[in-house]
C-alpha cells in the first residue's frame, strides 16, 4: 500500500487539473471535444499511477471513442438546425 | 433573467457548494490510510478462497454478484429510456453514401476493428486474471464496432448497428444474468450462488459460475453501449442526403 504521494502520482494530479481548467476554458465545442479526449487520457494516466488498471481501461475507451462520437453527433444535429 | 440576477443566484450557490465540497474533504482519511476492514479482508481472502487473481471481479461479480445485477439493469433501463425517446421518430432510408476522406483512415480504421474487438474480448474472458472484465471489455468491444461507422460509411455500421442484431444480445446479457442466479436457486442455494467450484487459480477455468456472469455483463454492455450508438447515429443519418431505396 502507497502511504505516501509519490512525485509521479502529484505530477500527473497537477496535469489533471491544468487539462480540466483547459476544458472549462473552452468556448467552441467542437475544440471542446479535443482538449475533453486529452483530459481523458490525462485522468487515464491518473487512474494508472494511482493502480486502479480497471478504471483506466475503461476511462480510455469511453473518452477517446464513446463520448467524442455522441457530442459530435449531437453538434451535427444542431448545427443543421439553423 | 437578467446578468444580475443570474450572478446573485449563482455566488451563494457555488459558495455553498464549495464550503460543501471542502468540509467533505477536511473530514477524509489521509492520502494512504484506508480504513476499510472489508478491503483488507477480501485482499487476502478472495484469491485462496475463490481462486480468482483479479480481487475487484472477484468483488463485483461473485462476492457482490447481486448488487452489479443491480447495476446492468439501471444500465439497461437507461438504455431503453434512450431507445423510447429517439426509436421509430425518424424515416427509415438508407442515407446516400458518404465519401470518406482518406485511404489511410479506411484502411487503418477496418484493421483496428479487429484489433479492439478481439482486445475487449480478451478483456471480458481473462476478468478473473488480469485487470478487466465484462463491464470493461464490454465498453471496448463497442468502441471497436463503432470504429466501423467512424473507419467507414453509415451504411456500413447500419448493417451491423441496428435494432435487429443488437436488441438480442441486449437481451441475452442482461437475462443471461439473472438465469445464473435462477440456476442457483435451482439447485437449492441462495440466488447466484457460486454454483461450479472454484477452479484453477490462474487459468480460463477459475471462477466456478461466475465467469457467465461476466460474459453476460459484458454481452450487456457491449450491446448497451451500441444500442446507444445506433440511437445516436440515426439521428446523424437522418441529416445525410437521402437515396430512396
Amino acid at each position: 500500500m502507497i502511504a505516501t504521494l509519490v512525485p509521479l502520482q502529484s505530477a500527473v494530479l497537477a496535469l489533471v487539473a491544468l487539462g480540466a481548467t483547459g476544458v472549462v476554458l473552452s468556448r467552441d465545442p467542437l475544440r471542446m471535444i479535443f482538449v475533453n479526449g486529452l483530459y481523458g487520457l490525462l485522468l487515464v494516466l491518473l487512474f494508472v499511477v494511482f493502480g486502479a488498471p480497471d478504471v483506466a481501461l475503461s476511462m480510455l475507451v469511453i473518452s477517446t471513442v464513446a463520448y467524442p462520437l455522441i457530442v459530435l453527433v449531437a453538434i451535427a444535429r444542431t448545427r443543421g438546425r439553423k | 433573467m437578467t446578468r444580475r440576477a443570474r450572478i446573485a443566484i449563482f455566488l451563494p450557490a457555488i459558495g455553498i457548494f464549495a464550503f460543501l465540497l471542502f468540509w467533505g474533504f477536511a473530514g477524509l482519511p489521509d492520502f494512504g490510510h484506508y480504513k476499510g476492514p472489508y478491503g483488507f479482508v477480501l485482499n487476502r481472502v478472495a484469491t485462496p478462497e475463490r481462486h480468482m487473481d483479479n480481487v475487484v471481479n472477484a468483488i463485483t461479480y461473485d462476492y457482490r454478484g447481486f448488487d452489479t445485477m443491480g447495476e446492468e439493469f439501471i444500465l439497461f433501463a437507461a438504455v431503453i429510456g434512450v431507445v423510447l425517446l429517439l426509436r421509430g421518430s425518424e424515416q427509415r432510408e438508407a442515407p446516400a453514401d458518404e465519401s470518406i476522406g482518406s485511404d489511410l483512415v479506411r484502411v487503418f480504421g477496418t484493421y483496428a476493428v479487429a484489433a479492439v474487438v478481439l482486445v475487449g474480448l480478451w478483456l471480458v474472458a481473462f476478468g478473473f486474471i488480469t485487470p478487466g472484465g465484462g463491464f470493461q471489455g464490454g465498453v471496448v468491444i463497442a468502441a471497436g464496432i463503432v470504429l466501423v461507422f467512424l473507419a467507414s460509411t453509415y451504411r456500413a455500421w447500419s448493417g451491423i448497428g441496428n435494432e435487429h442484431i443488437l436488441d438480442p444480445f441486449e437481451g441475452l446479457g442482461a437475462g443471461g444474468y439473472v438465469v445464473v442466479g435462477i440456476a442457483a436457486l435451482i439447485s437449492g442455494l441462495p440466488f447466484l450462488t457460486n454454483l461450479l467450484g472454484p477452479g484453477i487459480a490462474g487459468t480460463l477455468w477459475s471462477g466456478g459460475s461466475a465467469p457467465f456472469v461476466n460474459w453476460a455483463a459484458g454481452i450487456e454492455v457491449a450491446a448497451a453501449n451500441l444500442v446507444l450508438c445506433s440511437e445516436y447515429l440515426e439521428q446523424y443519418s437522418s441529416r445525410l442526403p437521402r437515396t430512396v431505396l
